[in-house]
């Protein structure tokens, strides 16, 4: 099943869902509408058989397809990255919203998996909907989509930090988190 | 002076499958009541694999509460990833999962190559499919071998890494190094098969089955790891695909879900083997489960060794490939491909792609995003110690505290990789 023949078919289940549809390399994607992400999700889980979630994936977009980002030393060491492409050629046009929320599902069983791609467009403080209810293996992909990259999943029932230390601040794979210099850990304990 | 007999909580009889708690699918709330003990299991602990830290909840010598965490060995691999060049990244994935090395490496090097459009020789295919499952049965004899150690048999462990070492001397052979090494690069592999080798592979196609044999002498019917293993931690098809479990956690499930077989890469689909499965799911299945499996990659090992096709190792395009050592000396144009590969990397146009392959531990995926630049824009890995991980809770709740043990083993987790 192609990106068309899929959006088409979502569409038809949940109006409105569907912001966008592509045959990717690998898999089609289509871009969701957060409000209807969990009952699109329901819908490719119950009627297209897609029972198994294989990650959930945030991607930052801060900076995507500008200029010259990287790594630059100053002797403080801190706050040195720029954000920005890796000195890409052409421009690439950057999404609406600075973060996607990747989803990528499959069928679990006899056959091939015919994979599936769902994104869904956020802005910094933007709520995704969670989808643990949908598939309970989310809990964790979740956790830690919040802790590294500070993606809110509302509804969540544990949504705590999962790899950082609990009282860690920021969140390290944004693009904009200092990547040159950290502060120290633990000095209090000296 | 009398003492009261204290009883701890019932436990649940034998293969009494998990069930998928209310709220957090990979926690367990412990009740309220009192004589209840918390304690931390790890994060150093010898049975746990690595840094693990389970909070457990204990009524007398029962699980009662369970919480897992995770993050001990956290070093930000997905962001080293995106200060990188492509090349750079490839010595990188290796170090995840330190026992499944080369699935790594392919889930890495795989899902670039598909964004680059580059082809692979034929021989190099059946390269790395060959050392893929070597590496399967090096992940395999270690995961067989801590679990004689977390029941205290320890026997059966230096077995296991009398025939680990036999695996790693190939590897030395082939790559120079015993581990994490770099072998696979876009395009092909680093080297061509050294002489000797096939005689070497040979021997050890020849050997392994009755190793392996003899394992399964230590193991099967055996009454210690009977009683500790069987009718623990079972868990359901439905349930086990509902939290994600891939590789042989799923397949002792009865799901026969092997990305070998239904999304075939490399040189799989050339080859004969069978996905081994097994339908009670529990402790002691997902054991047999692995082991049977290491049949199957000397199958597929023999079967590569005798049908390797003859042909570059390496695809000729300058763009992608460093140019041949030798070259460099006599030619000015590989000098100048060389040194821009090495200093700049190659661009790789924007798109985003998955890339799974099955690693010993289950499906591991490569989800990589560019942005027309040298470096990756974002690499995340899908690793399945993190996923399984995530079953503990609710395979060891009302079960007395040394099945979690078993629990947690049965599970295979490699904190490097989950943690990453």
């Amino acid at each position: 099943m192609n990106a068309e023949e899929l959006a088409a078919a979502v569409e038809g289940a949940v109006p409105g869902a569907v912001q966008a549809q592509e045959d990717g390399i690998d898999m089609p994607t289509l871009t969701i509408a957060r409000e209807h992400l969990v009952d699109v999700c329901r819908l490719l889980r119950d009627s297209h058989g897609k029972n198994f979630l294989s990650a959930v994936s945030a991607v930052d977009f801060l900076g995507y397809g500008d200029e010259v980002a990287g790594y630059f030393g100053t002797e403080s060491g801190r706050d040195i990255n720029r954000t920005g492409s890796w000195g890409t050629p052409e421009t690439v046009a950057a999404p609406a919203k600075r973060f996607a929320v990747v989803y990528h599902l499959a069928h679990v069983g006899d056959g091939p998996p015919e994979r599936v791609r769902l994104q869904v467009l956020v802005d910094d403080g933007e709520a995704v909907p969670t989808v643990v209810p949908v598939w309970p293996t989310a809990d964790w992909h979740e956790r830690e989509q919040f802790d590294l990259m500070g993606i809110v999943f509302d509804g969540h029932p544990n949504l705590r930090r999962l790899i950082m230390p609990s009282d860690w601040d920021g969140h390290p794979l944004r693009k904009d988190y200092p990547i040159g210099g950290e502060p120290v850990q633990f000095t209090d304990a000296v | 002076m009398s003492t009261t007999e204290r009883q701890s909580a019932p436990v649940v009889p034998l293969w009494t499958p998990a069930v998928i708690p209310d709220g957090a699918p990979s926690k367990i709330d412990p009740p309220e009541g009192e004589d209840l003990i918390t304690v931390n299991f790890g994060p150093n602990h010898p049975s746990t694999h690595g840094v693990l830290r389970l909070i457990v909840t204990l009524d007398g010598e029962v699980v009662v509460g369970l919480d897992a965490d995770i993050g001990y060995v956290h070093t930000g691999f997905e962001k080293n990833f995106e200060q990188k060049t492509y090349w750079k990244g490839i010595p990188y994935s290796p170090r995840m999962d330190y026992l499944a090395f080369f699935a790594n490496e392919l889930a890495y090097v795989g899902a670039v190559e598909k964004l680059i459009e580059i082809e692979v020789p034929e021989r190099a295919q059946w390269i790395r499919t060959l050392f893929a499952e070597l590496n399967r049965i090096h992940s395999h004899l270690i995961f067989l071998g801590t679990s004689g150690v977390e029941l205290g048999a320890i026997s059966l462990f230096f077995y296991c890494l009398r025939e680990r070492d036999t695996v790693l001397d190939l590897f030395e052979m082939v790559t120079g190094v015993r581990m994490h090494d770099r072998y696979p690069q876009f395009g092909g592999v680093a080297e061509d098969l050294p002489k000797g080798f096939y005689a070497e592979a040979k021997k050890f196609v020849n050997e392994m089955p009755q190793r392996i044999d003899e394992y399964l002498d230590l193991v099967a019917g055996n009454a210690v790891w009977e009683d500790r293993y069987r009718g623990i931690g079972v868990i359901d098809a439905d349930t086990a695909i509902a939290m994600g479990l891939s590789g042989p956690n799923l397949r002792a499930s009865g799901v026969p879900y092997d990305l070998r077989r239904a999304q075939p890469y490399l040189a799989y689909d050339k080859l004969e083997f069978d996905v081994i499965t097994s339908d009670r799911g529990d402790a002691y299945e997902r054991l047999m489960c692995r082991t049977r499996e290491m049949y199957e990659s000397v199958r597929i090992i023999d079967q590569c060794l005798e049908g390797m096709p003859s042909g570059p190792v390496m695809a000729d395009d300058r763009k992608y490939v460093l140019p041949p050592r030798h070259e460099l000396h006599t030619s000015m144009e590989s000098l100048i491909h060389h040194f821009k590969l090495v200093t700049e990397g190659f661009r790789v146009k924007p798109a985003q792609i998955y890339y799974p392959v099955e690693s010993p531990r289950g499906e591991f995926g490569c989800y990589l995003v560019s942005d027309g630049g040298t470096k990756p824009w974002r690499t995340h890995f899908r690793a399945p110690s993190f996923v399984s991980l995530q079953s503990t809770a609710m395979m060891a709740v009302n079960r007395y505290v040394a099945d979690l043990i078993v629990v947690v083993a049965s599970l295979d987790g490699v904190m490097g990789e989950a943690d990453r």
